[in-house]
């Protein structure tokens, strides 16, 4: 865990946003995040967001499923309880086919929303900071993290000059952590005090 | 900015056609020679080669129609920058299939019941319970109004497309109206596709062959099989003339969605070709089996098991990755594999049937389907210049243009 300081700019206008992020990029600020109410198509090539390596996590799960079904139904069937049906081989491999197809897109599917699921820390019984309650209706969230090097006011200027609409700093926690929002505790209210509007 | 709207055929282009035209034409003579005039067996070889390269190649260019068909029932837009690739190449319909026609004609007319035992049911029981299916008359009939249907309804839909070049941009009205109109023929076009291909067509002309076994799956795997070819076949065509420097709107966008369908078509095939072949293991009825005896135990084993590795590990292991995906080079690789894959699969559907004991795969099978090759390549090719390659009035171009996967 982590406790970071922030410039966040909320943008109302995607037509705002777009140079907007390419301006921050260049002048060689650290984007954290930006947070939109729905999905922008291209935005993750603007802020340089590598390509998901989702699909290679869910080859090797697939590839997991396969190997499970044909080792256990085959050590089932020819070591454990050998059975005689229909007179059929030990290794039926036409009959395990069903299975193992059902079994390998199981184990891809549930480890690749598992995985998603923690790239995006999204579990129950686990909070987030949120920058901006707007930020799931209508207003496009840029969130900008300070290093050690961030002059504050020159960057709350820079967004300004890009288009933002409303800009403040927050201190809080970037990482998820244990607790729930209906139930109030400590570190949320130490982590996430707002420090200053403008 | 302007385009390369109008194709011009390239004097190579042309020339390669023509050779293989000719080698076709070459091979289909000394075929003749070499089967034809022979005693039964070998006239069946030869008429079975005809067969399966005919059908092969005329479904493959009428997969083509389909692909616009459906996706015009889908309210697709995607496919709107090369869409006049695939009209193109369903031009071809026309003459391959008068060939295919003459051909399945001929054998009934010239009673190759070497080839379709039903021609002479004698007094066999099975073959008498299905006549009234599989009788000449309705062979003929069924035949040729299939694809006299396939010519005059694609035509329809190519004319309609091509209305739009000169009556200029449609307003919003007259794009809806358009839209309607498309949809009510691209849908007459889908009816008969189903009717046809996609049931009764295969069983008529190739699962005849084995007249007294019988699989309800056949139809839909020769369909995948062939729709998965007319993809790899529009695939090549774009990336053709792409490198010539036409079709400057056609980008990664769109050839990774023509990858996807070519995997996704690709593992489609394989759940039909599982299926059939499992329900028949499975249940082990002597009557089912039979087709498989000779794939699966005899002669025809390596080009069976050969047929699944082409067509199903290859897409799937290759084709998996975006970037395979967006890869001219590979795309182009596994385009030519996946159509040679699925005619291999059409040799062994039909010539497996015909002659059991031992495999002839020689100069003869390379040789015609060399031919329809260049058939194909030479129709298209005129067809595409024919028209802009742009369809740049269509309601749907734009977005087309900035497709995004």
């Amino acid at each position: 865990m982590a406790i970071k300081k922030f410039v966040v700019g909320s943008f109302d206008d995607e037509k705002v946003l777009f140079p907007a992020v390419k301006k921050v990029r260049k002048a060689g600020y650290k984007i954290h995040d930006v947070y939109t109410p729905f999905p922008i198509h291209g935005l993750d090539a603007v802020m340089g967001l590598r390509d998901t390596s989702l699909h290679t996590a869910g080859f090797i799960y697939g590839i997991t499923g396969t190997t499970t079904a044909l080792t256990f139904m085959s050590w089932v069937f020819n070591k454990d309880w050998p059975l005689n049906i229909g007179g059929k081989p030990h290794f039926p491999l036409p009959a395990f086919i069903p299975i193992t197809f059902e079994l390998t897109v199981l184990f891809s599917a549930v480890g690749m929303v598992l995985t998603f699921c923690y790239i995006c820390q999204l579990a129950p019984f686990v909070k987030k900071h949120h920058f901006h309650a707007r930020a799931t209706d209508d207003l496009f969230i840029m969130v900008l993290e300070c290093t050690s090097k961030t002059n504050e006011e020159e960057a709350k200027n820079f967004l300004a000059a890009a288009g933002a609409k409303e800009i403040n700093v927050q201190v809080a926690e970037a990482d998820w952590w244990l607790g729930r929002y209906d139930k109030e505790d400590e570190l949320y209210a130490k982590g996430t005090t707002e420090v200053a509007h403008s | 900015m302007s385009f390369r709207e109008q194709f011009e055929i390239p004097a190579k282009y042309k020339m390669w056609s023509m050779i293989l035209m000719g080698v076709g034409l070459v091979s289909i003579l000394a075929g003749y020679f070499m089967y034809g005039t022979g005693d039964e067996h070998h006239e069946a070889r030869f008429w079975g080669t005809l067969l399966y390269n005919s059908v092969f190649f005329l479904l493959v260019v009428n997969a083509s129609m389909f692909f616009i068909c459906a996706t015009t029932m889908a309210m697709g837009g995607w496919q709107m920058a090369f869409r006049r690739v695939s009209e193109a190449i369903s031009f071809a319909v026309i003459p391959i299939g008068i060939i295919s026609g003459v051909i399945l004609l001929a054998l009934v007319f010239g009673h190759q019941h070497h080839i379709y035992h039903w021609l002479t049911p004698g007094d066999d029981k099975i073959l008498l319970g299905k006549a009234g299916f599989l009788n000449p008359t309705f062979f003929i009939v069924w035949t040729s109004l299939s694809i006299i249907l396939w010519i005059a309804l694609g035509a329809k839909m190519r004319s309609i497309s091509k209305e739009l070049d000169s009556s200029g941009p449609l307003s919003v009205e007259e794009g809806k109206k358009y839209i309607f109109k498309n949809t009510i023929w691209a849908s007459l076009f889908l009816v008969w596709f189903g009717l046809t291909v996609m049931s009764t067509v295969p069983w008529l002309w190739l699962m005849s062959i084995d007249a007294h076994w019988y699989s309800t799956m056949y139809s839909w795997y020769t369909f995948a099989s062939t729709f998965v070819a007319g993809i790899a076949l529009i695939t090549l065509f774009v990336i053709y003339l792409k490198n010539q420097g036409y079709l400057e709107l056609v980008n990664d966008e769109h050839l990774h969605d023509l990858g996807k369908f070519m995997f996704a078509f690709s593992i489609f095939w394989t759940y039909l070709w599982f299926s059939q072949y499992m329900l028949i293991w499975y249940a082990n009825i002597p009557e089912e089996t039979v087709y498989f005896k000779h794939r699966v135990q005899g002669p025809y084993r390596g080009i069976f098991f050969l047929n699944l590795i082409v067509n199903f590990l290859a897409p799937l292991l290759i084709l998996m990755r975006r970037s395979s995906k967006r890869n001219y080079t590979l795309l182009v690789f596994m385009s030519v594999l996946i159509i040679c894959g699925h005619w291999l699969d059409f040799y062994q559907m039909v010539i497996a049937s015909i002659s059991k004991d031992h495999v002839e795969f020689n100069f003869f099978d390379f040789g015609v389907a060399a031919g329809f090759v260049g058939l194909i390549m030479w129709s298209t090719g005129i067809a595409l210049g024919k028209r802009s390659l742009l369809a740049k009035n269509h309601p749907f171009f734009k977005e087309s243009i900035i497709h995004h996967t």
